[in-house]
């Protein structure tokens, strides 16, 4: 019907040259500058394809000439962050852990830090809260097996515990006294009905005294004979009312005769040196953290970190 | 073949193209009280940010800062938190109260004497006629080529109308900091970008709104018109043409005796040529009797800003400015004829005047149930954030437990919360306060930088001026306990001042047995 096209009387304009029902349609010319609009978009539509990577290929897609990419957006951002964060950074490396709590800003600083790489690292042993579970401790509490200041803790995360292979790593062997037959059912039951009065858990009895005995000759060695502990050797305190793996007598039990070895793994060969001490500052920071105190003696090579342990451990157990 | 025009009939516009109006230049008293109204305004505007206000050494030292970049809003002796905000929405209230009751008592007074709007356009108004002269002489130029005196005087104009609009949003910004400082940095061009983009966004609304838009921003931009519209009454102040006066009006003083020889006279229109009456005239009694003040001289009209006719009754134009009032007062003193052909008054008064009933007493028209109600709402909102204000508490602290973990259990087997404390010190000074904690029986609190052994049943901070101190709070108590008990934070300010504040949270133990 293109021959029914005529021109509208009323506006002067075409129609299109449909006709229903007597119903025509103007064939109304667009606006000029919708038009331009259009060509605009067109423009631009080209000028993009040129310049960004646009068509889709086999295995790839062209790449513009900008060369433009989205990983090299975000690696030039992640420099832009850590040229931002290199100063502070720097700090962190430069200043020795136990001098962390003189500058408050960089402290601050580095506990936000511990707290992130903590939600990365850490969380899947010792919860979100850093609350722990069996086997896992409580970082939140006052209770340290390997000592509770900064540079024991930055020396437990870098060294881990029970580490073959590292020299430095957190290590001690509790004898499986049941299963290697040290000690029979019975001696065991004796040993546990003790270790329960040490914390008043339970009355002294006569089973007690006698258990008294066998723990002087196979405990105190490393729970010290009041069952004190000794942070040097990660063996814990047995007067206080927290169980790493229980402190009930089925828990304790089995804790004897299988013997406990918890693990850590020795972050200094995973994490940087300056996430280490983040990450310490922030287990510190959590509530149960110790002052450090500098060992008396001049510092040697051996173990300033087992010194300082010690040294924690007797100020803490010198506490009311 | 007809043309399309001959179908459609005449061109359907949509919009009207505007009149340009020339106000004419007038003395009189409502003009006085203009340039009052204007001197005290533009004042305020400009020298408010220079104002100081020692606060001492810890807050700044101007007397009005809305300081957006540290969330502080200062006013004289008055400061404002952003959780204080209600004041301002108060203010803002009482302000949209307060238009009601100026309505409501004096019309749109508001509109006439001191909306910004009317303020710089009469500012630029009054710049076009140093320029370009009165009325006449601007309608002269307006008609008049091109030629380099004109160019001259449009460049002038125009240069002098931003001038004013660059300081118009040049003081704008020096509400928002330091005016000395920013002054200094605007000058030496190392203000913050955002400074010169608002100025630059006020300089240009301030050059359009004043210089081009004018009468068509209250016109057709301004709501406040037509709200206005739905608030006057029959009882509200409005410049009122007193018709029963001035009609039928007479084309100038020399007709007005052709005309009182007719004895019939259109209403308010042209004399109609008509047959002379056969009776005989008294022409004195008939210019008295039959002829109306208004002789037509449009000295009301020329003199609008809005470029109205108030003849033609009370209209959305009229911003009730009176200059009008002044024109065809000095028009009607040349004419020896009783002032105020024009003037304020009321609906009501006019009906009752024209039918020469006593009208309404001004005290009566002020004080109707509408004002009073108006006014005890405004001033009841008013009161009321006053005794906010100098009751409210400078200090105040929120206290939120931290949920993970909920509760740690210590070695010697009682049991730590930890909370997240902040105190809120909204003095301009540095303050020492003792944070105490009630409801749990043994309880040792410390802060993050403290140690249990050195805790005790209170805490002391010392508080930064102006600032929200931050700590993480632990509280220790004994085992032995309800699993969940109510606790009460006090903080409690140690100086001569006082004051003190005080937020309910719990402290969690493990459930027994556990």
């Amino acid at each position: 019907m293109a021959d029914g096209k005529r021109i509208d009387e009323a506006t002067g304009t075409s129609t299109v040259g449909h006709e229903w029902d007597g119903i025509e349609e103007l064939d109304t010319p667009m606006p000029r500058w919708w038009l331009y609009t259009l060509y605009a978009t067109i423009v631009f539509a080209i000028a993009y394809c040129v310049a960004y990577p646009a068509w889709p290929l086999v295995d790839r897609a062209t790449h513009g000439v900008l060369n433009w990419t989205s990983r090299s957006a975000h690696a030039e951002e992640m420099r832009t962050e850590g040229a931002r964060r290199a100063p502070t950074i720097a700090a962190l490396a430069r200043i020795p852990i136990e001098r962390l709590p003189e500058d408050s800003k960089l402290l601050d600083t580095a506990v936000a830090g511990g707290a992130s790489a903590f939600k990365v690292h850490c969380v899947q042993c010792h919860g979100s809260g850093a609350q722990g579970f069996k086997g896992y401790p409580n970082l939140n509490d006052d209770d340290w097996l390997w000592g509770g200041d900064l540079k024991a803790i930055e020396q437990t995360l870098r060294n881990g515990i029970r580490q073959p292979g590292n020299e430095e790593t957190r290590t001690s062997m509790m004898p499986a006294f049941g299963r290697d037959q040290i000690l029979t059912p019975a001696q065991i039951e004796e040993v546990v009905s003790h270790v329960l009065t040490l914390s008043g858990r339970e009355k002294p009895s006569a089973a007690s005294r006698r258990g008294a005995a066998q723990f002087a000759t196979n405990c105190a060695a490393c729970h010290g004979a009041g069952g004190e502990g000794n942070r040097t050797l990660g063996a814990p305190k047995l007067t206080d009312a927290i169980w790493l793996y229980g402190g009930d007598r089925e828990s304790i039990r089995q804790t004897i005769h299988n013997s406990r070895n918890g693990v850590m793994p020795a972050w200094g060969s995973r994490l940087d040196p300056v996430t280490i001490k983040m990450l310490s500052a922030y287990v510190h920071s959590l509530g149960g953290g110790e002052d450090f105190v500098p060992p008396a003696p001049k510092p040697s090579t051996a173990a300033p970190s087992a010194e300082a342990a010690a040294t924690a451990a007797r100020t803490k157990n010198g506490k009311p | 073949m007809a043309s399309p025009d001959d179908l459609t009939g005449p061109k359907i516009k949509l919009f009207e193209a505007r009149e340009k109006i020339f106000p004419k230049a007038i003395s009189g008293n409502y003009r006085r009280l203009k340039w009052a109204i204007m001197a005290i305004t533009l004042a305020i505007y400009y020298v408010t940010p220079w104002l100081r206000w020692d606060r001492g050494p810890y807050a700044p030292d101007q007397a009005v800062l809305v300081d957006i970049a540290n969330r502080r809003f200062f006013m004289f002796a008055i400061e404002i938190w952003p959780h204080e905000f209600y004041y301002v929405a108060g203010l803002l209230i009482m302000a949209g109260i307060g238009l009601f009751l100026v309505t409501s008592s004096v019309g749109r007074a508001w509109c006439g004497y001191a909306c910004p709007q009317t303020v710089w356009t009469d500012l630029f108004l009054h710049v076009e006629r140093l320029i370009d002269g009165d009325r006449n002489a601007q309608i002269r130029l307006q008609r008049a080529p091109w030629t380099a005196g004109k160019v001259a005087k449009r460049v002038t104009k125009h240069g002098i109308w931003l001038l004013i609009a660059v300081a118009t949003g040049g003081a704008w910004i020096f509400y928002f900091a330091d005016a000395p400082t920013l002054a200094r940095q605007l000058f030496a061009g190392d203000a913050p970008f955002v400074a010169y983009a608002t100025v630059a966004i006020l300089t240009a609304t301030t050059y359009v709104l004043g210089g081009l838009m004018r009468e068509q921003f209250c016109i057709y931009a301004c709501p406040w018109p037509r709200i206005q519209g739905a608030m006057l009454d029959e009882k509200s102040l409005i410049v009122t043409y007193k018709y029963w006066r001035g009609e039928p009006r007479t084309h100038g003083t020399k007709r007005a005796g052709e005309a009182a020889r007719r004895p019939e006279t259109d209403h308010g229109g042209d004399p109609q040529p008509g047959v002379p009456s056969l009776e005989p005239i008294d022409v004195a009694a008939q210019m008295t009797a039959r002829i109306g003040d208004c002789i037509d001289c449009n000295a009301c009209v020329s003199v609008c800003p809005t470029g109205i006719d108030i003849r033609e009754g009370s209209q959305i134009g009229c911003i009730t400015c009176g200059l009008c009032i002044d024109a065809c007062d000095e028009i009607m003193d040349k004419i020896g004829r009783p002032p105020r052909l024009i003037g304020y008054s009321t609906v009501a008064d006019e009906f009752a005047a024209a039918e020469g009933r006593p009208t309404e007493s001004v005290a009566r028209r002020l004080f109707r149930p509408r004002t009073i109600v108006y006014f005890l709402i405004w001033g009841s909102i008013g009161l009321a954030m006053l005794f906010a204000l100098g009751t409210r508490q400078r200090l105040d602290l929120s206290v939120s437990q931290n949920r993970n973990p909920v509760y740690v259990r210590l070695s010697d087997g009682s049991v730590r919360n930890a909370f997240e404390l902040k105190v809120r010190n909204m003095q301009s000074r540095p303050r020492e306060v003792e944070v105490s904690v009630s409801g749990v029986p043994g309880a040792v609190i410390w802060s993050a930088n403290g140690s249990r052994a050195n805790g005790a049943s209170t805490l002391r901070m010392n508080l930064p001026a102006d600032q929200v101190a931050k700590t993480r709070l632990f509280l220790a108590a004994p085992e032995a306990g309800p699993a969940r008990s109510e606790l009460t934070f006090s903080v409690r300010a140690l100086d001569a001042e006082g004051g003190q504040a005080s937020q309910t949270s719990f402290f969690e133990r493990p459930e027994a047995g556990q």
